[in-house]
């Protein structure tokens, strides 16, 4: 009896949830997306904080300190919750004459958790010391993930590329993303020449050799711009084909709800244009474009990863992953440091978990998926 | 069906037009030309050009007319199939090109052949057998491969291959044969190479390619003609390669569209990473130095095979599926 009336309450439930109830029900069935919603969360946190995620400068060098291995974190002591890492230990070869570091977990850095280290300023205000993790001997530097070939600490690079990389990704997605709704809504809507005229543009920037172009374009970008400058160049030039699909998609959907009743009764009802776009048509397929503009984000975090590596998209001082990825390119170099090529690992991990809750969302948000 | 093929043909001078318009003025868009560049090389190598060689150079490469003038001067060379002259190299542009471009294409087609042969039969088997283990393991792989740049890849086998077996994997020949003129021995070569960049350069195409089959074949596989089939006591593999694939078959056609082109411009990075002969390093350099004529030309030719592979994809679509042919 009382499953019956259990039942009962939960069919009224569906029956009265809005749509982004049923969307975020469906979506949280999937459990890889979930997690994969988590480790995205995280790491938005550390493109809004990290210098608080970063054990040191990003741009201290240091020529002695070059290419020291990972110096993993070990929690326990003795059986006791302390926290440290191994040292390091250098022995210059004596036939290459190069300094070759080995860790060595004898001997112990002791490290705390949300110390103090070097001061930075939380969004360019409040002055703060605040770290995740300092060695606790504020003279000692330590190497997470190891060292490039000028010493600097790739564990804070890795940090500061984050903030770039992503918000790369999500900066271009939104410009699609406005692009796309306005120019597409406006050719589905108003159809006619300026629907023809749009179309031809799409098909026009589709057929573009994109890679090529997209180095073409950074290539021609004035060398003596601000990061910032290239930072929004960038974005600019990438979602500058990024938006044609989805603009496609738009249009589509503008074409079918244009002939909907319920349209018809809002114009009727003497509503503007725009407020017939807007409050009644958008709406529809809000959840559709989410899906699929993060989607689109991972693409582009794999596309400005890319010129940067070639060394035509971020520029070197400002950091994203692609350019940790350069340090990456010579294969000797490479083989003595294999952990240069973590920053890599970031990417794969991070675009993964982008596919994975654009899959998840796209499921959810499609009434038909079962 | 000659006719729309016709027509599709007519386009391609006209969008040839437009991009090299659009093409000229990338070229344009920097700072400076290549002798502001050229210049900067000398000095800082110690030596130096007076002013007046300088503006003789300028005259000379037409680099002191307005833009306009500079558009058609190209323009008019192009129509005739002069690519012009590479400044850095002091070569003809088109003979530049030329001699890497058919490994260019060797590469494409090469990685869009393993693509199919690779994808196909993994969305076969993930749909005839879901949520195996076999089927979880495939969609982990493709899960991975949509997600590594393929520069990263490329890396990585480097890396390993260079660190693990103390072999190098770069390039498209074997020392003997880099300069050799083409022989039976060196195209064997060659394939002894090439399957490991077009590999790297197909694997995301090959993991896109293999869901979307095995999910069309999915839909496929519950139809009541299989059942029908099934039930008549026809063999299993009999049956599922004679009907639903084939009907799975037709979407992947389409993708084509998107792909071939996307493989001659993705060999770009593969190719600089993994050092091979292809088009894609050349155009590098030329953009870095800004020898402008042939960035320019490696463009166009970019863009006309991009035009042309979608075309062919189109034609390749028509003839599948009877539906598509349209004739008006």
């Amino acid at each position: 009896m009382t499953a019956v009336a259990a039942g009962q309450e939960a069919e009224d439930r569906v029956a009265v949830a809005s749509n982004w109830r049923l969307v975020w029900w469906r979506f949280r069935r999937h459990h890889l997306a979930m997690a994969s919603a988590g480790l995205l969360i995280l790491l938005y946190l550390v493109v809004l904080f990290p210098s608080f995620f970063s054990t040191q400068d990003p741009e201290r060098t240091d020529a002695r300190q070059a290419f020291i291995p990972v110096q993993s974190i070990h929690l326990l002591a003795d059986g006791a919750l302390s926290p440290w890492v191994p040292a390091i230990v250098g022995k210059r070869n004596p036939t290459t004459l190069r300094m070759e570091w080995t860790t060595d977990p004898k001997k112990r850095v002791p490290i705390r958790f949300f110390g103090a280290g070097p001061e930075w300023k939380l969004f360019g205000l409040v002055r703060t010391k605040l770290h995740l993790v300092v060695p606790a001997d504020p003279t000692q530097r330590i190497f997470l993930l190891g060292s490039d070939r000028l010493g600097r600490d790739q564990w804070s690079r890795i940090m500061h590329g984050t903030q770039t990389s992503m918000t790369v990704g999500l900066v271009a997605v939104a410009l699609s993303v406005i692009l796309g709704v306005v120019l597409g809504g406006i050719s589905g809507y108003v159809g006619g020449k300026t629907d023809q005229v749009i179309q031809r543009i799409i098909e026009l920037l589709q057929s573009v050799p994109t890679i090529p172009i997209w180095l073409a374009l950074s290539a021609a970008l004035p060398r003596d711009w601000t990061p910032i400058q290239v930072f929004f160049a960038i974005t600019v030039i990438l979602s500058l084909v990024g938006w044609t699909t989805l603009g496609r998609e738009v249009r589509g959907r503008f074409l079918a709800l244009r002939e909907e009743d319920f349209v018809l009764a809002a114009r009727l009802a003497g509503c503007s244009r725009m407020r017939i776009i807007l409050r009644h048509m958008v709406p529809t397929f809000v959840s559709h474009i989410i899906a699929t503009s993060s989607l689109a984000i991972p693409v582009m975090i794999i596309n400005e990863t890319s010129l940067s590596f070639l060394g035509l998209g971020i520029r070197p001082p400002a950091i994203s992953w692609g350019v940790l990825l350069q340090e990456a390119q010579n294969i000797q170099t490479l083989a003595l440091a294999p952990w240069l090529l973590i920053p890599g690992l970031v990417v794969i991990v991070s675009v993964l978990a982008f596919n994975l809750v654009g899959d998840g969302l796209r499921d959810a948000a499609d009434p038909y998926s079962h | 069906m000659t006719r729309y093929i016709l027509q599709r043909l007519a386009l391609l001078p006209l969008l040839m037009m437009v991009y090299s318009f659009v093409i000229f003025a990338i070229m344009q868009a920097p700072p400076g030309d290549f002798l502001t560049a050229y210049v900067a090389t000398l000095a800082s190598s110690g030596s130096s050009l007076s002013a007046e060689q300088i503006a003789a150079m300028r005259a000379q490469y037409g680099l002191d007319q307005p833009f306009f003038v500079q558009y058609l001067l190209w323009l008019q060379h192009l129509v005739h199939g002069d690519f012009g002259l590479s400044l850095e190299y002091q070569r003809p542009n088109a003979e530049l090109i030329g001699e890497v471009l058919g490994l260019t294409l060797a590469l494409a087609l090469f990685s869009f052949v393993l693509t199919w042969a690779l994808a196909i039969p993994a969305g076969i088997y993930s749909a005839t057998h879901p949520r195996s283990i076999g089927d979880h393991l495939l969609t982990v792989i493709n899960y991975v491969g949509v997600a590594t740049p393929n520069f990263m890849l490329a890396l990585v086998l480097m890396w390993v291959a260079f660190a693990y077996f103390d072999i190098s994997i770069t390039g498209l020949f074997s020392e003997e044969y880099a300069q050799a003129p083409w022989s039976v021995g060196k195209f064997v070569d060659l394939l002894g190479h090439i399957w490991l960049p077009a590999l790297v350069l197909g694997i995301a195409g090959t993991a896109r390619l293999s869901r979307i089959m095995r999910a069309n074949l999915l839909d496929e596989l519950n139809k009541p003609y299989v059942v029908t089939a099934r039930a008549k006591g026809m063999k299993e593999w009999r049956l599922v390669l004679r009907y639903p694939v084939r009907l799975a078959f037709n979407p992947l056609v389409s993708t084509i569209g998107w792909y071939l082109p996307l493989l001659f411009s993705g060999s770009l990075i593969v190719a600089t990473v993994m050092n091979l002969p292809n088009i894609g390093p050349l155009l590098l350099r030329a953009l870095v130095n800004q020898d402008m004529y042939l960035a320019g030309g490696i463009l166009l030719i970019y863009s006309f095979l991009t035009i042309v592979g979608t075309l062919l994809s189109d034609v390749a679509l028509a003839l599948i599926d009877p539906r598509i042919r349209v004739d008006r």
